[in-house]
């Protein structure tokens, strides 16, 4: 299976990555031996096998519903590009 | 001092042969004098120096532990409070952590001593270390080579003798297949053993931390303080962690070894393969019994790593935005341009390749047809192990298919360069312990074995790498121009 250079802008525009336009045709070429590569899953019968997402198969632990955490809002916003006020700051988004 | 084993050096830090501080500067240096490897990206030579008099201190005291005064290194995907967490990422090339990884604080608390954080694969992804924003790192043994990767500068930093021991991580080989080229070893435990708590995550359901350390003792030594359950990991086991030391002696007297027929086949170097076949005997003059095993599945591993690997990265990466922390572009017109053009500038080519795939696997339409499949496929490859290890007690094959390659020769590649993980990456997705160990030379680079094991017998693998390097010494060789 082969991608376009569309089909790689529009991966890429989901997920917010900037990609040189010299650079697209090469991504093309790598995803698409990527999805060849994957094309040979399909060589074997899956049905009725229940999907595997994690190794233990744990179930997310529970606990008291009490305050672990302390205010750390001025040491994480230390190493902030851009903060104000106890803001992080990004361009305008509403006019 | 840089040749002993760490149960030498802490014998010699508390006989008063030498201190942490001497034992430290003698590291330093080493490191001063050696950085052509490019096996550090930070070298804390203060920090490093406070904490080897502190452990100075709590040897005169008493109540030290084993690795007090022993000087480690961290690879730079564990987050240091203080001191720069890059990442191998231009993202992350002005990232100072507010906090400590478990395994950090875990090593400060038993008073090791940090040389500094280790070159890497740009976020864990590659097998060369030359996707390293911070450039390639070469291998001591032949500096042409590559050391294998992601965990490429700690495997070259222990092989070169630049720290006694160093953590990596491994989410499809990246502890096991750098150990192997560089001739030292390199556990990977089971997944949920040792906390990822402050290790930035690749793909959270296969990442796992361990030690890559020249002999099995060190390894179970370093494992010793790494593992155990951690409330801030949510997918830490809580179970007790064994002593792991204390098996080390065992006979492997009535061990059953398998050696699947998948691992031994075509694409596996001849030489290579000889190299394993005399390994695998001395095991057999040490008691095991050996018999063929088959694994049908293990093919489909590549490409189901693959899918589930780049898209739990793509989730996971989406956190590096230009907004809270790390790399961001300058003057962004618009929101969307602040993201597009701060993770488009921050991140390089193989990360980016990855984060499209897994986009792309987990869009509309085609979630089913890959996301769903390759997960289907890893649930028969886990039972492939489940299986296999009801017959035998451990698995034994090659961590490679040949010895360190050249640099440059794979990178322009990507396919042909996921292709040499083909025999680490089905333990990953199992969630299986293995480690890799010292078993020879093929064409003068080192080969590894790689022994895989139930889930939570990292105790045993330790035994079984520590009874082999009783009877062959390849994990004291020194590459030339080290000693």
């Amino acid at each position: 299976m082969s991608l376009t250079t569309d089909e790689v802008k529009k991966i890429a525009h989901l997920a917010r990555l900037g990609i040189d336009e010299q650079d697209v045709e090469s991504y093309a070429r790598d995803l698409s031996g990527m999805l060849d590569l994957m094309a040979r899953m399909s060589e074997l019968n899956t049905e009725g096998v229940d999907p595997m997402a994690h190794p233990m198969d744990q179930v997310q632990r529970l606990r008291a519903d009490v305050v672990t955490e302390q205010d750390n809002r001025e040491k994480f916003q230390a190493i902030a590009p851009q903060v104000e006020a106890g803001l992080y700051l990004v361009p305008k988004v509403i006019e | 001092m840089h040749n002993k084993t760490m149960t030498q050096l802490a014998h010699g830090l508390r006989s008063g042969e030498f201190s942490s501080v001497e034992l430290t500067q003698a590291f330093l240096d080493r490191i001063k004098q050696h950085q052509e490897l490019n096996a550090y990206i930070t070298v804390n030579e203060d920090l490093a120096l406070q904490e080897a008099c502190a452990a100075d201190i709590r040897l005169a005291n008493g109540n030290p532990e084993l690795l007090t005064g022993i000087p480690i290194a961290q690879k730079d995907i564990f987050c240091t409070e203080g001191v720069k967490t890059t990442c191998g990422s231009r993202m992350l090339d002005n990232f100072i952590a507010p906090y400590n990884a478990t395994v950090v604080e875990k090593f400060n608390q038993a008073g090791a001593v940090m040389l500094g954080k280790l070159n890497m694969d740009e976020f864990a992804m590659g097998s060369s270390n030359e996707t390293s924003h911070y450039g390639a790192v070469k291998n001591p043994w032949d500096t042409n080579t590559v050391p294998g990767g992601s965990s490429g500068g700690s495997a070259a930093a222990v092989a070169a003798r630049l720290a006694i021991g160093a953590t990596g991580t491994d989410t499809g080989g990246s502890i096991r297949q750098p150990a192997a080229l560089c001739g030292i070893t390199g556990l990977k435990p089971t997944y949920g053993r040792v906390s990822r708590y402050g290790m930035i995550a690749y793909a959270s359901s296969l990442d796992q931390g361990g030690p890559m350390t020249r002999g099995a003792e060190d390894a179970a030594i370093m494992l010793q303080t790494m593992a155990g359950f951690d409330e801030k990991d949510s997918t830490s086991v809580d179970l007790p962690v064994p002593d792991y030391r204390a098996g080390l002696n065992n006979s492997l007297a009535g061990l059953k070894i398998g050696l699947p027929k998948e691992f031994f086949g075509e694409g596996l170097n001849s030489d290579v393969a000889v190299t394993l076949e005399t390994a695998v005997n001395e095991y057999r003059k040490l008691g095991a019994e050996i018999r063929e095993i088959s694994m049908p599945n293990l093919n489909l591993a590549i490409p189901a790593y693959y899918v589930v690997a780049p898209a739990e990265c793509s989730a996971n990466l989406s956190r590096f935005d230009g907004v809270r922390y790390g790399y961001r572009c300058e003057n962004p017109v618009d929101l969307t341009d602040l993201y597009t053009r701060s993770r488009g500038e921050g991140f390089g080519k193989e990360v980016k390749r990855r984060i499209l795939m897994g986009t792309y696997a987990l869009s509309a339409g085609y979630y089913d047809a890959y996301y769903i499949k390759a997960q289907k496929i890893r649930r028969l490859i886990s039972e492939d192990f489940k299986n296999a290890l009801a017959q035998v007690d451990v698995i034994m094959g090659p961590v490679t298919p040949t010895t360190a390659f050249g640099i440059g020769e794979k990178i322009g590649n990507p396919i042909e360069m996921y292709l040499s993980d083909i025999y680490t990456i089905a333990i990953n997705l199992a969630g299986v312990p293995a480690m890799s160990i010292p078993a020879g030379f093929a064409q003068g680079k080192p080969v590894g074995l790689q022994i895989i094991g139930n889930y939570f017998a990292e105790d045993r693998l330790l035994n079984i790498a520590h009874q082999y390097q009783q009877v062959a010494d390849w994990h004291l060789h020194i590459p030339k121009g080290f000693e």
